[in-house]
């Protein structure tokens, strides 16, 4: 994100400009996860038209429109939301505490770590539910102390910590490999269903712990907001303006691996939803924003739109939502690689 | 710069000192049980040579280094056992190279210096909005306000640091080498809104400095430091004399009146200049 992101003149000498931007940006994101959502609850093998839709939702539609509505296509599309939200937070609070755009949890492998243990508790202890997300947790917290440990030197500096985090989103990956090579067909199939990211099978029971524990960790991050704006601007002038910086960075790490957790036991490690959504809401709030709540709307909207894609792109053929994602992320991630390189400024 | 206390502006009611300070890195001492009682209301330039210890001194005053014995006192108890963000309404510092992140714009950096003033549901208001205007106002940033940082000149970005710093509307400001990486015509543009901002709000300056004929010139107190210890203080009329500058420096040098101002002005002397036989 560079000055191409300038801020429209407000004529207002004050942040009060750039607060206007991150509301409006943010309430132009809400809209269109509020659009695409109607657009998706249309869409299927059942036809459905708007008029039944607000009738199953407010529960005056018959009893297999209001079961496809209410109990197949809504979960799906608030899953998905959710699980976005989560993982454009994440990605927002790691790139911002290493003040590096490749510093995500999908790439510094705290997503892999949470993969590694998914698949561990699915695959060789027969999890499910509740203990499952619990030992997914668990993989995120193991895989991001491993990180903090390895690179921190009197403080984290940005590029060691991505460095160190590609090597354990590779340790991860491994682990998943051996785990899988191990098993019988059919549970290395639905485990590799699960590490693409899929929402296939959402329902209300798995979707109400997700959505709480999801606004508890979201609005623990927004209460962040003031305190990593100032850190952004280093450790000196931070304390100097009164932030005990190793605690909030401490704090925005932990909170950035508890929603990575979440959004992964929920739906697998969805690609690159992390890496990508913080940047574009940066640069949609431009002035050089924070922009976490945009960040996380931004990244609802996207994992909406990769599913609805992922669903109805191919005919009588349903993607997980990560291919879908990995395809739009992967030549991002090679820009920024790129780019990085040129700018001379990977950390 | 005179001896009396600048008529007219508000007296401040905080200080700043330090008793038996020792500061470190890592078990390495840099400072060694330094005492020193900030002027209030005045500007304090602390002058050395290369790792005396003058950067780490200002560190350990501005809370940022922990002391390995002594203790800091802001307004006469210990800044450690006071909150931060307390601490952060009364002192500011400017630190030497600091860093924005990318893209960001004059008047989005300047507002982040209100942090300290805002409460934990930060809230903007209208007060926020003043001192944000006020401080561009007094440092000539206001054309720049919807500018990204990273376009400015090396005079404007630091500028709109100490703009930063002015927002933050605190008594006492310290500053690590203002001056540094500037050319001489915004070195003197840094140091006269300091000294502006001193005069007018009877703001507590101390900073660090490179260069001693500035500090002769723009500090009512001077504090000279070799090997972590003060080894001369007060009026640079009273202090700057050729023993000295050969006491910390380890120069020659010849001290003569400066001929814009009347202050004290060093000549350095090297080997090659032993100066001319009078």
């Amino acid at each position: 994100m560079s000055g191409s992101g300038r801020a429209s003149s407000s004529g207002r000498a004050s942040g009060s400009g750039v607060a206007r931007r991150v509301w409006v940006v943010g309430l132009a994101a809400a809209l269109a996860i509020v659009v695409v959502a109607g657009v998706a609850l249309c869409l299927g093998d059942v036809a459905v038209s708007p008029a039944q839709i607000v009738a199953a939702l407010t529960g005056n539609a018959d009893r297999l429109t209001s079961f496809v509505i209410v109990d197949l296509r809504l979960p799906r599309i608030v899953t998905s939301i959710v699980v976005g939200l989560c993982l454009g937070l994440s990605g927002a609070l790691f790139q911002t505490i290493a003040r590096n755009p490749l510093a995500s949890p999908d790439i510094i492998g705290v997503t892999a770590g949470a993969s590694a243990a998914g698949v561990i508790g699915v695959v060789v202890l027969g999890l499910s539910g509740l203990a499952l997300s619990g030992v997914v947790l668990l993989g995120a917290i193991a895989a991001a102390v491993a990180i903090y440990v390895l690179a921190w030197r009197g403080g984290i500096a940005g590029y060691r910590f991505v460095l160190i985090g590609i090597g354990i989103a590779a340790l991860g990956t491994g682990v998943v490999s051996v785990v899988l090579t191990r098993t019988s067909i059919t549970d290395a199939q639905s485990a590799l269903v699960w590490l693409s990211g899929s929402v296939n099978g959402a329902d209300w029971g798995r979707f109400l712990p997700l959505a709480a524990s999801a606004a508890v960790f979201t609005a623990a991050a927004l209460v962040l907001h003031g305190p990593l704006s100032v850190l952004e601007l280093g450790d000196d002038l931070a304390s100097g303006l009164g932030v005990r910086a190793e605690r909030t960075r401490a704090a925005a790490i932990g909170i950035g691996v508890v929603l990575a957790a979440i959004a992964v036991s929920a739906a697998g490690p969805v690609a690159f939803v992390a890496l990508v959504s913080a940047p574009i809401a940066r640069r949609l709030v431009g002035g050089g924003a924070l922009a976490l709540a945009p960040s996380a709307l931004i990244g609802g909207l996207m994992v909406l739109v990769a599913d609805v894609v992922a669903q109805f792109a191919v005919p009588s053929l349903v993607f997980p939502v990560g291919v879908v994602t990995g395809i739009v992320g992967a030549p991002y991630l090679l820009w920024l690689l790129t780019r990085t390189n040129r700018v001379g400024r990977g950390g | 710069m005179d001896e009396t206390a600048p008529s007219g502006a508000p007296t401040p009611a905080h200080t700043l000192a330090a008793r038996g300070l020792t500061l470190g890195y890592d078990g390495r001492e840099v400072v060694h049980g330094i005492d020193i009682e900030v002027p209030p209301g005045r500007i304090t330039a602390i002058v050395g040579p290369n790792a005396c210890g003058k950067s780490t001194l200002l560190r350990g005053l501005s809370r940022l280094l922990a002391p390995e014995a002594g203790e800091v006192l802001l307004d006469g108890r210990d800044i450690r056992s006071q909150r931060t963000r307390d601490v952060a309404t009364v002192l500011g510092l400017l630190p030497q190279n600091p860093t924005a992140p990318d893209g960001v714009s004059v008047a989005d950096l300047i507002g982040r210096g209100r942090y300290p003033h805002q409460g934990w549901f930060r809230r903007w208001s209208a007060a926020d909005d003043a001192a944000v205007a006020d401080a561009m106002l007094a440092t000539a940033v206001t054309d720049l306000a919807d500018r990204p940082i990273d376009e400015l000149s090396g005079g404007q970005r630091q500028r709109v640091w100490i703009a930063m710093a002015l927002a933050q509307e605190t008594d006492i400001l310290l500053l690590d080498e203002p001056t540094t990486f500037l050319d001489v015509s915004h070195q003197i543009e840094v140091l006269d809104l300091l000294l502006d901002l001193n005069r007018q709000r009877g703001t507590t300056i101390v900073m660090v400095l490179h260069d001693l004929n500035m500090a002769c010139r723009y500090a009512d107190h001077l504090v000279a430091m070799r090997d972590g210890l003060i080894v001369a203080e007060g009026a640079p009329e009273n202090v700057v004399t050729t023993e000295l500058v050969s006491r910390v420096f380890g120069i020659g040098s010849l001290v003569t009146a400066d001929p814009v101002t009347g202050d004290r002005m060093v000549v350095p002397m090297g080997r090659h200049h032993r100066g001319v036989e009078e």
